[in-house]
């Protein structure tokens, strides 16, 4: 990388120059890095505007919801309280890739979110399995222009009281509407969306309104055992929504609609869940390298290097937990090390690294060993595989359990020989979204009663659920369903013995 | 790579979300509203409000894990502890509390949470229902406020006030007038140009060259031409405003102690900052009275103290003095409000009573009387116990939905609700004039 001429001085920005940034930057990302990206489209945007596209998570387009309201009077409390920066980004999963930036930062921070976010993130997006998995950055933004189309549509045929109360209750119920493990079909956002429409048209086309009239014969009880009428329905199923979408008697078919709507919404933020700390990492690993090198070819000066590194470490600081601003492990600080610790193995393993890395010590080349991890691993498996010795000493990790029925805390682990595979097991768990989300599944359908629906939560170590929420939760699951729900907590290892239960009657009307 | 300037684009997307949100918390908000009209005092009223609404009513609850018996903690920044040591339950139960709930992203905790109301929207929320009764009669002497109509087509204007239908019938009639060739007379011509050149008869040239006539004159002679377009032309006109006049009359005899005075102050104060909301063009006459009657500006009238006996028909003398010098009833929508301990000089009862029927309420449109005590008997019912001397000559005057209504208030918390009630829309039955 030759140097060349300044990029910028001072903070003031225009248009040229984030074309001159951006030209600088990514030969570094492309050539240096070897990122592989979706095309870029840089917006620039106001606080308002920000503050509007923190509310609707993010995205451009959203249906409308009070909820969005709510956070949007929050955030907005927050910030003109001045407690909290806006982020300074905001980036999008979409192809092209969106990245947010704000009018009012300086070249500096342009500079370092077009790094972060229009490089790091959008690498990370294309390229990591679960996004693969569960995403489709094509479409995404006609999805949402569709759902956004069709709730309001649906609210001006059923009134907005009827499709607000459907969208709390199925908000509600959004954590239990991903998949967790693949389909055997995967997701095309656009097809979706042809096919609705296909189906309202046919529906439409072939109404006749002579068929509602004629008198039904009743439901041929299947006499099939139970275990059949299980199957058929597709039981168990931890896809709540997805299941009541297909089966629930009495939804018409618009709420059913809306119900797919924010199931497939749910599954495509899904990823982003389970890879927080590595796309924060990747992210803030190549801001970090492409900003360093920016200054070593002198097209920054030392004083926007400086106003860089500020914001870099205070976006990476690690509280420690005696500090009154300790509030968890964050993030970008956990994955930011990580990288970096990656890195260093690969470069300059110790001894200890070649004993836990055997396939990564010495290799030379840390930019394929991350883009290799980058690709494949989500959190909780990235940390179970990466987390190092010399990174827990480091940090000064120790593991503390909390029995509820002793009167003291007991220190498990600390960072030692004896303790470091306990602790990154343990620190690898903590991120296993799946296994730290309550366990629930629909189990049963009494078809041939009162259609009562029965649901199993798992219950480990003595975790219930919280019992008011629940009974909320599940208030909106039988407004959904139509009839007699159940939710029994069990615990599984003693044969599905039930520990607690939760009823809510339909309502008789 | 692309950038797209979106600053112009309108902020705001969230806005109906907002509203949405409003909407939904509209009675907690509401009651904050009243609690705040309560704790605060009048000035600060006028300013938007902090709001603080329990999260409680726009909960979203999610299924989560409530605490297990068994918690395990991965700490950065161990200083002391070795395996097997064991750490001392903090104090107050729940061990280690700040850091469990820092992991488990704070979820289902929500507090209470403040957040800012415009002006607007707190005004709207506390004035929500609320109007003057009867305002009937305008003057259009007094005129500021235009209003935009219909004025007929102009040959100038923006494309968006084009008269289609209009325009279209210029150009009818100019190419009637002008003789343009109608599409089928050409296309007749050309098949029998063509059937012609078939036969090859004699007249193909006449009708070649009387084709060439009429394709010259369409082109000349344009389908729509400029001087076709008309625009849809508006006009701006003066549109009348109502107008009114309140007169607030009130007792500052010495038998008026300072909480009567604060509350009689602060039903005033609303009346104002809801006068001057719902209505643009609205005067205020303020009245003071002990035994005799002036009328003051508003600074003496809010702050002043003086003592002295009590007349009341001396106030109802100097409003009808003001009235007649100043506010026509033929022009004006005259509204009053009085406040009183009710104390007042005994003869004088049958006086003010007879004042009111037959001199004032036929200039009013309505007349509200606030009884301010220091306690009454029985707080849940006001209404009985000891009578005023005033309340009594008063109360004939009373009937259901007419333009004079009583109601008798002792406690600050009382105020708005009285308030609410004496100026609460009417269901139909009177006519309302334009709110300006």
């Amino acid at each position: 990388m030759t140097a060349g001429p300044l990029l910028f001085q001072g903070k003031d920005w225009n248009f040229e120059t984030l074309q001159r940034i951006y030209d600088a930057i990514e030969p570094i990302a492309e050539k240096e890095l070897g990122l592989d990206v979706f095309p870029n489209q840089i917006e620039v945007i106001t606080v308002e505007q920000m503050l509007d596209a923190y509310a609707s998570t993010g995205m451009p387009i959203f249906y409308k919801h009070w909820s969005f309201g709510k956070r949007f009077v929050q955030h907005q409390t927050i910030y003109h309280k001045g407690l909290q920066d806006l982020a300074y980004e905001i980036v999008i999963n979409s192809n092209p890739c969106i990245s947010y930036i704000m009018e009012g930062s300086s070249a500096t921070m342009q500079a370092l979110v077009m790094a972060h976010a229009a490089f790091g993130h959008n690498h990370f997006f294309k390229n990591n399995y679960q996004f693969q998995q569960w995403t489709a950055p094509e479409s995404i933004l006609d999805y949402l222009a569709f759902a956004r189309n069709y709730i309001s549509t649906c609210e001006e045929r059923y009134g907005h009281a009827e499709v607000e109360r459907l969208l709390d209750a199925a908000h509600a119920l959004m954590a239990q509407g991903v998949d967790r493990s693949p389909h055997k079909r995967p997701l095309d956002l656009q097809q979706e969306e042809k096919r609705e429409r296909d189906r309202m048209q046919e529906r439409e086309r072939v109404y006749n309104d002579l068929w509602r009239t004629v008198p039904g014969r009743a439901q041929p009880l299947a006499k099939a055992g139970k275990d059949r009428q299980r199957a058929m329905l597709g039981l168990p199923q931890e896809n709540i929504l997805y299941f009541l979408e297909k089966a629930a008697p009495r939804l018409k078919p618009w709420q059913r609609e809306v119900l797919r709507i924010v199931r497939l919404i749910a599954q495509y933020f899904y990823p982003q869940q389970l890879t927080k700390v590595m796309n924060e990492g990747c992210a803030t690993y190549c801001h970090y390298r492409i900003m360093t090198r920016l200054h070593e070819t002198g097209r920054i000066t030392d004083g926007s290097f400086l106003e860089f590194l500020h914001s870099h470490t205070g976006v990476i600081r690690q509280p420690m937990y005696y500090e009154p601003s300790y509030g968890g492990v964050n993030p970008y600080a956990l994955g930011f090390d990580m990288m970096q610790d990656i890195a260093r193995i690969v470069r300059d393993p110790t001894p200890e690294d070649k004993v836990w890395f055997p396939d990564l010590a010495g290799t030379g080349d840390e930019m394929a060993a991350l883009r290799d991890v980058w690709a494949n691993y989500r959190d909780d498996s990235f940390i179970a595989q990466f987390l190092s010795p010399t990174l827990m000493r480091k940090w000064r990790l120790f593991h503390v359990v909390d029995q509820k029925d002793l009167p003291y805390l007991e220190v498990a682990a600390i960072h030692n020989e004896r303790g470091y595979r306990e602790l990154r097991r343990r620190l690898a768990a903590e991120y296993d979204a799946p296994a730290q989300s309550p366990h629930i599944e629909v189990v049963d359908v009494d078809l041939a009663g009162s259609r009562k629906l029965v649901l199993h939560h798992q219950v480990v170590e003595g975790r219930f659920l919280e019992a008011e929420e629940a009974a909320l939760v599940m208030k909106h699951l039988q407004s959904l369903w139509g009839y007699d729900v159940l939710l029994q907590e069990v615990d599984s290892r003693k044969g599905d013995n039930i520990l607690k239960e939760h009823f809510v009657a339909a309502e008789t009307s | 790579m692309r950038i797209v300037d979106r600053r112009l684009n309108p902020s705001g997307k969230n806005f109906e979300n907002r509203q949405r949100f409003l909407r939904r918390v509209k009675r907690m908000v509401e009651r904050a509203v009243r609690d705040a009209s309560r704790e605060r005092s009048i000035e600060e009223l006028e300013n938007p409000g902090e709001i603080s609404i329990p999260a409680d009513g726009v909960r979203q609850p999610i299924l989560h894990h409530g605490p297990g018996s068994r918690r395990d903690l991965i700490l950065p920044g161990n200083r002391e502890y070795v395996e097997g040591d064991r750490i001392a339950r903090p104090p107050g139960g729940e061990g280690g509390d700040g850091a469990a709930s820092g992991a488990g992203g704070g979820k289902g905790q929500q507090d209470a949470f403040r957040f800012m109301l415009t002006r607007e929207e707190f005004l709207d929320i506390f004035l929500d229902d609320l109007e003057l009764p009867d305002l009937a009669k305008r003057r259009i002497a007094l005129v500021d406020k235009e209003g935009l109509r219909r004025a007929g087509y102009a040959t100038t204007g923006t494309p968006n006030n084009l008269a289609l239908n209009r325009t279209m019938r210029m150009s009818l009639s100019r190419r009637i007038a002008l003789g343009r060739p109608k599409a089928e007379t050409i296309a007749r011509l050309e098949s029998e140009l063509a059937e012609a050149a078939a036969e090859e008869s004699a007249s193909v040239e006449s009708l070649q060259s009387k084709l060439d006539a009429l394709r010259r004159r369409r082109s000349r002679v344009a389908y729509l031409d400029p001087v076709d377009l008309r625009y849809r032309r508006f006009e701006r006109f003066p549109k009348p405003v109502a107008q009114a006049v309140m007169f607030c009359l009130m007792d500052v005899s010495g038998s008026m102690t300072e909480h009567t005075k604060d509350i009689a102050k602060r039903f005033f104060m609303l009346l104002h900052i809801f006068l001057m909301r719902r209505y643009k063009r609205i005067e205020v006459v303020f009245i003071r009275h002990t035994d005799e009657a002036a009328e003051v500006d508003e600074e003496t009238f809010f702050r002043s103290v003086e003592t002295g006996g009590t007349m009341v028909s001396s106030a109802l003398e100097e409003m009808l003095r003001v009235v007649k010098d100043r506010y026509d009833p033929a022009d004006w929508n005259i509204y009053a409000a009085q406040a009183s301990d009710g104390d007042n000089l005994l003869g004088d009862n049958d006086l003010t009573r007879e004042l009111l029927q037959s001199a004032i309420l036929p200039l009013c449109q309505y007349f509200a009387y606030i009884e301010v005590r220091e306690s009454f008997l029985d707080e849940a019912n006001p209404f009985e116990g000891g009578q005023s001397s005033l309340w009594t000559a008063y109360a004939p005057l009373q009937k259901e939905g007419g333009k004079f209504q009583m109601r008798r208030v002792s406690r600050r918390e009382r105020i708005y609700p009285v308030f609410r009630e004496l100026f609460h829309r009417r269901e139909a039955g009177a006519a309302h004039g334009d709110q300006a």
